[in-house]
């Protein structure tokens, strides 16, 4: 069985000695059923163990190894290497910076993540004498798709916003604050507003739909953004009419 | 070289760190915690799980019942006051999920819904869907946000405890993103690093489960209790290993031989009417007979058996097991819609772990564990499915809360004592760094202990297997300080990380083979063809493993029993 072979033109950057990224050249042997992330995992264990990426579970869950895949953003342990030709072209997820080599910078992202209070909000919340809150299988329903998030941030690399003004809080970060406005044992609508509808909030989406596109999950951020856009004019409109405390 | 102050610090941002953290700011509004995790926590492993997290939620069920199903399922080797406190504690912990949040599957009436699983005489395993620990991880790393007193170290990688004088004081960390080592001080210290599962070649787990907090404890003096004990699940997906939930099975799925039949109905392997519903080692042991007999299917990454969902419908498949379709689909090309999924039983679980007693607490003073990287022995020999999510939960709690309690009243250090241990461990990390003399690899000795370990330690073992793979493994530990090393850069050094985590690896394996070696019956998922029977009167005990220069020291620890004494397991 002769052994398929591809070209990977890999992003390398080490700060310690680049001034800016370069691109280096691997050759090897593949398998047909390989992912993307397979051939990465080969290149560090057995051609080049100075090249630096993430990855954890490559079961599609854990979000760790999120990298551009021919331009575009993919998540690698779920992209089927048989999907590209002789030569494919590995580089860091576009609009972070790179620490090094694939691997990219999340503190910024983690920070809009919290910013958007992505939790529970109510009183009771820890009183579990009472039991579990019930929840009804269509509000269940309302929730199921914005909660499945992996945090892989193909998103914000495909988002022209993101790219365009750095402050935009982003897609995966709103959708998962939608995701708790929206659950039906939420309470704290009130609390995220200001954020929502502040600077670099949904009205900072353009609709380009691109971070939907690139979910590997199906969560439709785009369509979480425009649904908080609309909640936001709803409660304008009715404060507008009847001046008092609004909510949901 | 920095130093930074805490008052409890957390090892792992999995399931069971993240509510040790959140345990312990809760239980004081002061308190100050260091969250450190070798990757961002939501992709820690608990991510990986799918099927469900048990707890008694029906009129139907009883404590008493979930109780002694984990006492049969652990073969008579789980300690009954810990699966008594286990047990009790279980409904409250659910309970506390679903008040922050988790996305739990519902009943028409808007209750928690709950399905059947291995092992259990009732539907006790809450559900969200098949992604469990995926919901689970996400809500309490968001609900974790809410504290600013739990200050995370992301991306860093704890390489040391600072012990002295019987007490931790903290821990050397290498922060992964700079490469600069710090020592994070902190009264007690709760290790939540999960198991050690890589160091098999066919794993359910995922790059990062490489034992680290076991290594820590174990390089001070701490035992690692019932290492033999490795769970394999019946069903991964060949070639990857991915993992197929047993929820397929609670949900209706059946096995099949080649010849499309019901194995486990038609040919006696002691599970009666449990059927596919059986305990994971006995189910393991069964398809590995059937596949020894012949009537296994081949394909492309060896034999199998099938796992028939086709019967469940559409419907019910996209509602309750969406993500085992997917999986099936993107890594083996398979519909479960339509055909069989392929499975083989893969390195799952590990039992054993840090020695812990109930509340956490190891013989060092301020130093807990929780999770799968503790042995609380809750398992025994061998674990029910769902009962460790609710583990994470329920020991993650009581050992923050005790860390708390503990450090409240911590005696104070020897400063100069941990400023030695910490600069002798700089220099360790420094002197591995880029270290190009050496004429070993990385990825060579780990495929060689891989080899080795599953020669040795399989769903079957026999003496002379396990002997071999003691001394393979000792003999990769001395080839393991000849690792050669080519990344010399201090940002995300990946290089050093594996070799660090290598070094963590041969340790548990260690243990884990000569812990093997020494139990000469056949109980849980421990099954040894020179040994067939459970013998109670010899190896009623708890094995513990000793960390030492000259090679590991044995010693047993008896079981704790209580209202249920041992009994032919059968189901």
């Amino acid at each position: 069985m002769g052994a398929q072979k591809k070209t990977f033109i890999v992003t390398r950057f080490d700060p310690d000695k680049d001034s800016v990224p370069r691109k280096e050249k691997y050759e090897i042997p593949v398998e047909p059923h390989w992912k993307v992330l397979d051939a990465v995992n080969y290149i560090k264990d057995e051609v080049d163990s100075t090249l630096s990426h993430r990855c954890s579970c490559r079961m599609a869950v854990c979000g760790s190894c999120g990298m551009s895949v021919n331009g575009e953003a993919k998540l690698t342990c779920k992209t089927a290497l048989s999907d590209y030709g002789d030569t494919v072209e590995i580089a860091p997820l576009a609009n972070f910076p790179i620490v090094r080599d694939l691997v990219v910078e999340l503190e910024a992202f983690i920070e809009k993540f919290q910013k958007v209070k992505p939790w529970i909000i109510r009183d009771d919340v820890n009183d579990i004498a009472a039991g579990p809150y019930k929840q009804s299988v269509e509000e269940l329903n309302v929730i199921k798709q914005f909660s499945m998030c992996i945090n892989c941030m193909l998103c914000y690399a495909a988002c022209p916003q993101i790219g365009l003004n750095p402050d935009f809080i982003g897609p995966a970060a709103l959708a998962l604050a939608h995701r708790y406005n929206e659950d039906s044992r939420d309470r704290g609508a009130d609390e995220r507003r200001d954020i929502l509808l502040g600077v670099g909030g949904t009205y900072d989406c353009t609709f380009a739909n691109e971070c939907s596109e690139v979910c590997p999950k199906d969560v439709d951020p785009a369509i979480a953004i425009q649904r908080e856009k609309f909640l936001g004019l709803i409660h304008w409109a009715r404060n507008f009419v009847s001046p008092k405390k609004g909510g949901r | 070289m920095d130093v930074v102050q805490h008052d409890i610090i957390i090892v792992g941002g999995g399931g069971a760190g993240l509510r040790a953290a959140i345990a312990a700011v809760e239980a004081d509004p002061k308190i100050s915690v260091a969250l450190v995790s070798k990757v961002y926590p939501m992709r820690s492993h608990t991510v990986s799980a799918e099927g469900g997290a048990a707890a008694v939620a029906r009129s139907d069920d009883s404590l008493e019942l979930h109780g002694y199903d984990t006492v049969k399922g652990s073969d008579f080797l789980g300690d009954q006051d810990v699966i008594q406190y286990f047990v009790e504690h279980a409904p409250k912990e659910l309970t506390r999920l679903e008040h922050w949040g988790c996305p739990w599957s519902r009943n028409e009436d808007g209750t928690v819904a709950t399905r059947a699983f291995g092992g259990m005489t009732t539907k006790r395993t809450w559900y969200a869907a098949d992604k469990v620990g995926f919901h689970m991880l996400h809500t309490l790393f968001q609900t974790s946000m809410k504290y600013d007193r739990i200050v995370r170290y992301d991306e860093h990688f704890v390489t040391k405890l600072l012990v002295d004088g019987g007490a931790v004081h903290g821990v050397v960390s290498l922060d992964i993103r700079t490469g600069a080592l710090k020592t994070i001080r902190g009264r007690a210290v709760v290790l939540c690093t999960g198991g050690a599962g890589k160091i098999f070649p066919f794993t359910t787990n995922g790059t990062i489960k490489t034992g680290d907090g076991m290594s820590l404890a174990y390089r001070e003096g701490v035992a690692l209790k019932d290492m033999e004990f490795i769970q394999y699940h019946p069903t991964g997906l060949p070639g990857t290993g991915i993992l197929i939930t047993e929820a397929t099975r609670g949900e209706g799925g059946f096995l099949r031989d080649k010849d499309g039949v019901r194995f486990l109905v038609e040919r006696d392997y002691g599970l009666g009417k449990k059927a596919e519903l059986g305990p994971r080692d006995m189910i393991s042991r069964a398809i590995h007979q059937e596949i020894k007999a012949g009537r296994g299917c081949v394909g492309p990454y060896g034999e199998y058996v099938n796992l028939d969902l086709t019967h469940l419908g559409e419907a019910k498949i996209n509602e309750r097991l969406p993500f085992v379709r997917l999986l099936s689909k993107t890594y083996v090309g398979v519909d479960p819609v339509k055909e069989p999924i392929p499975i083989r039983p893969v390195v799952h679980y590990m039992m054993g772990g840090i020695d812990v007693d109930i509340t956490g607490a190891t013989k060092i003073a301020g130093l807990y564990a929780a999770g799968e990287t503790a042995c609380a022995s809750l398992n025994g020999a061998n674990r029910l499915g769902s009962n460790s999510l609710t583990e994470c939960l329920v020991f993650g709690a009581r050992s923050g809360e005790e860390a708390l309690r503990y450090a409240k009243n911590a005696g104070s250090a020897n400063e100069a004592v941990l400023q030695e241990q910490a600069k002798t461990e700089v220099a360790r990390i420094e002197s591995l760094r880029g270290r190009k003399k050496g004429g070993e690899r990385i990825s060579v000795i780990r495929r060689e202990l891989n080899q080795a370990m599953e020669n040795g330690c399989g769903v079957y073992r026999e003496q002379k297997t396990m002997q071999t793979a003691v001394a393979e493994v000792a003999q990769l530990k001395g080839r393991f300080a000849d690792l050669g090393l080519q990344d010399e850069s201090k940002v995300f050094n990946t290089e050093l990380i594996n070799a660090l985590e290598l070094g963590n690896m041969l340790d548990c394996a260690e243990a884990v083979t000569v812990s093997s070696a020494s139990r000469k019956e056949s109980r849980g998922a421990h099954a040894c063809a020179d040994y067939p029977n459970r013998d109670d009167q010899n190896y009623l005990y708890h094995t513990l493993c000793y960390f030492g220069a000259a090679g590991p020291r044995l010693d047993k620890k008896a079981v704790t029993l209580g209202k249920w004494q041992p009994e032919e397991r059968k189901y």
